[in-house]
C-alpha cells in the first residue's frame, strides 16, 4: 500500500466524517423547520466577522481548552473523567471563598492564591473518583457523573446559604449569587470594549505545561503507561492506583482552574449557570484535539466558535442555542466512528483494492481509445 | 450432528501473489493438499507463512493467483466464506473473549444454535460433548477463558474449530504452548482425524514435521524454496533448507553452582486467580551463575510462581528470599530495584507497552533512574543513544527505534524484553516461555544471551515447556505439578521419557 494512498485514504475519511456531520445536522435542522444553510452560515461565519464576536470565541475557548487539557491527563492514564462539570463548580466556590475571605490582598498574591484554591477544589473532587477506582474499582464513569450532581448541589446551596449576596438578602430579589467579588481579583481585560481578559495566555501556558508533564517527564510516561497498558505498566513497577489517583486529582484540578479563571476573568462573582456544560463540551473537545494540547488548542476554538454562534442562531434565525448540543453529540458519535474506520485495515485494503480495479479499467480504456 | 459442509477432497493455492509496504511477504506460492492429507509449512518467522494461511482464510486478499477447491475457483472475501466451505484456522493468537466462559465463547461462532430470541447453549455443550469424545480433547465448558493456562486456550480453540465443522484444519504452530505429553497427544489425534480431515499445519519444531506430516513445503522469503514428501529427506535437511544454514542451538556444558545460593523459595503457598492454591507449599533455590529450568504442564502454578516471585501476586505464606533478604509481598519496583529481571510470558501485552515506541519501552522500569532522567525530567537524547545501541546489539529488525513495539513480530518484540532486561544488569532473572513461537535463528539467539548472562554469574530461572531448550540449557531441572516440586534432577539426568512421567504428576519415577 502506497503512503500516498495512506494519506488519501486517511484525509477522505475525514472529510467523509465532516460531511456527514454537517447532513445529520442538517436533518435535524430541517425538521425543526429552520433554513439549513442559512443557520450553518450565521454558526460558523457570523462570530468571526467583529472584533466582539472574535474575542467572544477566545473567551469560550479558555475554560474548555483548560477542562480539555485535564480530560486528556486523565484519559491518556486509562481513566475518563466526566466529572469536569462538579469539579468546575468546586473549584468556582473554593475561589469565592478565598476573595470573600482575603479581599484585601494585593492582585499579585491574591489571584495566584485563589486560583490556586480553584485547583485544590476540582482536585478534591476528582481525588474521590480516582481513589474509589484506584482501591475498589469503582467504574469513574459512575462515580464522576454522581458527583457532578452533588457539586450542583452543593453549589447552589453556598449561594443560597454562607455565600449569598448581602444586598440580595436586603433587596429580597433572592438570586442565588455571590456578592461582586473583590476587583483585586480581576483578571486584566486587555482589549478594551471586550470582555477578552488574561486568562487565555494562563490556557496556552497550561496547554505547553500539560505537553512537557506527558511527554517530557517521567511522570507522563508513568501515566501514559498506566493508561496505554496497565498489565505491562504493573510488570514495569509502575504503581498503577497511585498514577491514577494523580491524573484524576490533575483532571479535576483543571477543570478547578478554569472555574476560577471563569469567576475572576468573565463573571466576577459566583452566580449559577457558570458552567453551562463546559464540562461536559470539554470532553468532546479533548477527543476532537486528539487528546493532544497541539490538537487541543483549534479544537476548543471551534466549539467557542460553536457555542456562541449557536447564540447568534437564537437571535438571527431563530433557531435554539441547544441546538449546539445536538450537534456535539452528533460530532462525539462521528468521532468514536471515525476512530474505528481509521483503525480498520481490511476496510482501507478493499478500498484501495477497489480504487484499483478503477484505475485499471481506465487504463485500460485509455490503451483502446 | 450432521455437518453443514462439503467434503474437501483437494485444495490447490495458484501462483498466490501478496504484497504490503515494502514487503513481498507472498511471492508466487503454489501448493496442493489431497483429502487426508497433512501439509507441514515450515519457515523462519516472516517466511510468508501466516500471510499465505490468512489469505487462505479470507483475512486477506491475494494481489494475484486464486484458490481452487475441489477444481473450483472460489473467492473468499471474508473467514465466514471460508468458514462456509468447511476450512477452519486455530490462529497463533487466540481469539477468545477473556471474560466469557469456554462454552459462551464456542456459541459465539455456533450459528445453528443461534435461535430467534435465544441462544441454544445445550446444544453448544452437547456439540462440546461430542467433540470432546470422539477426539479425546476435554474442556471444562463453564470455566472462563480469563482463568485457563496458554495451552488449555488452545485446546478450546482446536474444540471451537471443531464444533463449527471444520473439515479442513489450518494450525498455526499447534504445539507452541503444549507440553511434550500434549504434544505427542495432539499429532497422535491429528493423524487419527488427518483420515477425515486435511490439515495444514504452520510449525517450527522438526519433530513433529516429520512425525505428523505427509508432505512438506518450506518458505523462505515469501517463496517456496522446497516442497516434497516428508518420508524422503531427514530432519537436518530440513533444518538446513529452513534456515540456509546449519542451525545448532546452544548449549549448557559449564560447570554448576559453585557460587552459592541466589533465589530461595520456602514452603511458598500461593492462590490462582480463581482462588485455589496454585502453588503449594513449593520450596525450590537456585545458585548464582545456575539454570534451573522449571518444566512442567502450562497451568501447574509457572504463572503463579513467576507472578509472586516479581511481586505481582500475593504470598500467601512462605519465603522468597533474594540474595539473602526476603522479597515476599514487596511491591514489583522493590523487587526491580532488589536486582531482579523478568521476561514475562506475555510479551505482546506484558512485556511491553504496545502502542509505546521501542525506545519508549526500553526505559520502561527506569525511568527514574539518574541514566534517564534529571528532576523528572527525561533526558531523550541519552535514551535515543542507548536505544539505538541496543536495537543494534540485540540484531532487533525495526526500521527505526520510533516505530510502536506492538506493531513488531514475536521474535523481534522478545528482544525489545530481553534487551531491556539484560541491559539492566541484573542479579537473577527470570524467563517465562522465554522463545514460545520463535523460529529457530531468534532462539538460537536468546539462548546464546541467557548462557553468556548464566557465565557472567547471573542465576536464571527458565520456565518452559519445552523440554529440548530446558535440558539444553539447564544444570538442574525441576519438575512442577500442581503447584510443587515434584523432583530436581541434574540435567544429564533428564531424559525426555523421565520428565515426562513426572510431569505427569507421578513422583517416583525410577520405579516405572
Amino acid at each position: 500500500m502506497t503512503k500516498r494512498f495512506k494519506t488519501g485514504y486517511r484525509i477522505g475519511v475525514i472529510v467523509l466524517a465532516i460531511i456527514i456531520t454537517m447532513l445529520l445536522g442538517a436533518v435535524i435542522l430541517w425538521a425543526i423547520g429552520a433554513d439549513v444553510f442559512k443557520t450553518y452560515m450565521v454558526i460558523l461565519t457570523e462570530p468571526l466577522k467583529n472584533k466582539i464576536g472574535i474575542t467572544e470565541v477566545l473567551l469560550r475557548m479558555v475554560p474548555l481548552t483548560i477542562i480539555a487539557l485535564g480530560i486528556t491527563v486523565a484519559y491518556r492514564s486509562g481513566i475518563i473523567n466526566i466529572g469536569a462539570e462538579g469539579q468546575m463548580a468546586m473549584g468556582i466556590l473554593a475561589t469565592t471563598a478565598i476573595a470573600l475571605a482575603f479581599p484585601n490582598l494585593p492582585s499579585g498574591v491574591l489571584i495566584p492564591f485563589a486560583i490556586l484554591a480553584g485547583m485544590v477544589g476540582g482536585a478534591a473532587w476528582g481525588f474521590i473518583p480516582g481513589f474509589l477506582k484506584a482501591k475498589l474499582e469503582v467504574s469513574e464513569l459512575l462515580s464522576t457523573v454522581m458527583l457532578n450532581y452533588i457539586a450542583a448541589q452543593l453549589y447552589t446551596f453556598f449561594l443560597r446559604g454562607p455565600m449569598l449576596d448581602p444586598a440580595e438578602l436586603t433587596m429580597g430579589s433572592g438570586t442565588p449569587q455571590s456578592m461582586r467579588l473583590t476587583r483585586n481579583l480581576d483578571l486584566t481585560r486587555f482589549i478594551p470594549g471586550t470582555r477578552i481578559h488574561s486568562g487565555l495566555f494562563i490556557a496556552i501556558g497550561l496547554a505547553v505545561l500539560i505537553f512537557l508533564l506527558l511527554w517530557k517527564t517521567s511522570y507522563g510516561y508513568k501515566m501514559r503507561a498506566a493508561g496505554a497498558s496497565e498489565r505491562a505498566a504493573r510488570y514495569g513497577g509502575i504503581n498503577v492506583p497511585k498514577y491514577l489517583i494523580i491524573a484524576m486529582m490533575i483532571s479535576g484540578g483543571f477543570a478547578g482552574i478554569a472555574g476560577s479563571i471563569e469567576i475572576a476573568g468573565v463573571h466576577r462573582r459566583a452566580i449559577e449557570g457558570v458552567t453551562s456544560g463546559y464540562g461536559f463540551s470539554g470532553i468532546v473537545v479533548a477527543l476532537f484535539g486528539g487528546l493532544h494540547p497541539a490538537g487541543i488548542l483549534p479544537a476548543a476554538f471551534f466549539f467557542g466558535l460553536l457555542i456562541y454562534g449557536a447564540d447568534m442562531t437564537q437571535r438571527l434565525v431563530g433557531v435554539p442555542a441547544n441546538m449546539v448540543q445536538v450537534l456535539q453529540g452528533i460530532i462525539i458519535l462521528v468521532i468514536v466512528a471515525t476512530k474505528m474506520v481509521l483503525a480498520n485495515p481490511y476496510l482501507m485494503q478493499r478500498v484501495e483494492s477497489k480504487f484499483a480495479a478503477i484505475a485499471a479499467k481506465r487504463s485500460n480504456q485509455e490503451v483502446q481509445a | 450432528m450432521e455437518l453443514t459442509t462439503k467434503a474437501i477432497d483437494s485444495l490447490r493455492i495458484e501462483h498466490i501473489t501478496k504484497r504490503f509496504p515494502g514487503v513481498l511477504a507472498c511471492d508466487d506460492i503454489s501448493l496442493d493438499i489431497g483429502k487426508g492429507e497433512v501439509l507441514a509449512l515450515v519457515g523462519e518467522n516472516g517466511a510468508g507463512k501466516t500471510t499465505l494461511m490468512n489469505v487462505l482464510m479470507g483475512l486477506y486478499h491475494p494481489d494475484e493467483g486464486k484458490i481452487l477447491i475441489n477444481g473450483e475457483e472460489v473467492n473468499f472475501r471474508s473467514p465466514n466464506d471460508a468458514f462456509a466451505y468447511g476450512i477452519g484456522m486455530v490462529h497463533q493468537q487466540y481469539m477468545l473473549v477473556p471474560n466469557m466462559t469456554v462454552l459462551e465463547n464456542i456459541a459465539l461462532g455456533f450459528k445453528q444454535a443461534w435461535k430467534p430470541w435465544k441462544l441454544d447453549l445445550h446444544m453448544v455443550r452437547d456439540r462440546i460433548d461430542a467433540v470432546a469424545r470422539q477426539y479425546g480433547l476435554a474442556v471444562d465448558p463453564d470455566a472462563f477463558i480469563w482463568q485457563l493456562s496458554v495451552g488449555e486456550q488452545q485446546r478450546v480453540e482446536l474444540v471451537k474449530t471443531l464444533c463449527l465443522g471444520a473439515r479442513f484444519l489450518i494450525l498455526d504452530e499447534p504445539t507452541s504452548a503444549l507440553t511434550p505429553q500434549e504434544t505427542d497427544d495432539l499429532i497422535a489425534l491429528l493423524k487419527r482425524m488427518s483420515g477425515e480431515l486435511s490439515i495444514i499445519f504452520i510449525s517450527h519444531k522438526l519433530q513433529e514435521v516429520k512425525d505428523l506430516s505427509s508432505k512438506v513445503a518450506i518458505l523462505r522469503h515469501g517463496r517456496v524454496v522446497f516442497q516434497g514428501n516428508t518420508i524422503d529427506h531427514s530432519s537436518s535437511d530440513i533444518a538446513a533448507l529452513m534456515t540456509g544454514h546449519e542451525v545448532v542451538l546452544p548449549h549448557n556444558d559449564a560447570p554448576a553452582c559453585t557460587m552459592g545460593p541466589m533465589l530461595q523459595l520456602r514452603n511458598l503457598k500461593v492462590r490462582s486467580d480463581r482462588g485455589f492454591l496454585a502453588l503449594d507449599d513449593l520450596s525450590l533455590y537456585i545458585c548464582k551463575g545456575e539454570i534451573v529450568g522449571l518444566a512442567g504442564v502450562s497451568g501447574n502454578g509457572q504463572r503463579e510462581l513467576a507472578e509472586a516471585i516479581n511481586g505481582l501476586r500475593k504470598v500467601e505464606s512462605g519465603q522468597i528470599l533474594f540474595d539473602g533478604q526476603d522479597i515476599a509481598n514487596r511491591s514489583p519496583v522493590q523487587v526491580i530495584q532488589a536486582g531482579m529481571g523478568y521476561i514475562p510470558e506475555e510479551r505482546n501485552t506484558e512485556g511491553i507497552v504496545p502502542s509505546f515506541s521501542m525506545k519508549e519501552n526500553f526505559i520502561l522500569k527506569d525511568t527514574d533512574s539518574e541514566k534517564y532522567s534529571s528532576h523528572s525530567f527525561l533526558k531523550n537524547k541519552v535514551v535515543d543513544v542507548e536505544a539505538e545501541q541496543l536495537r543494534q546489539q540485540f540484531d532487533i529488525r525495526s526500521p527505526n527505534i520510533e516505530v510502536a513495539a506492538g506493531s513488531l513480530s514475536g521474535g523481534n518484540i522478545q528482544k525489545v524484553i530481553l534487551a531491556r532486561e539484560i541491559s539492566r544488569s541484573p542479579k537473577f532473572l527470570i524467563a517465562v516461555y522465554p522463545t514460545r513461537g520463535l523460529d529457530m535463528g531468534a532462539a538460537e539467539f536468546i539462548h546464546k544471551q541467557l548462557l553468556q548472562k548464566r557465565n557472567e554469574g547471573v542465576g536464571i530461572l527458565l520456565i518452559s515447556e519445552e523440554l529440548e531448550e530446558i535440558t539444553n540449557l539447564s544444570d538442574q531441572v525441576a519438575v512442577i505439578f500442581k503447584g510443587k516440586i515434584q523432583k530436581v534432577l541434574p540435567s544429564s539426568e533428564a531424559s525426555r521419557r523421565r520428565l515426562g512421567i513426572l510431569m505427569a504428576g507421578v513422583k517416583d519415577d525410577e520405579e516405572i
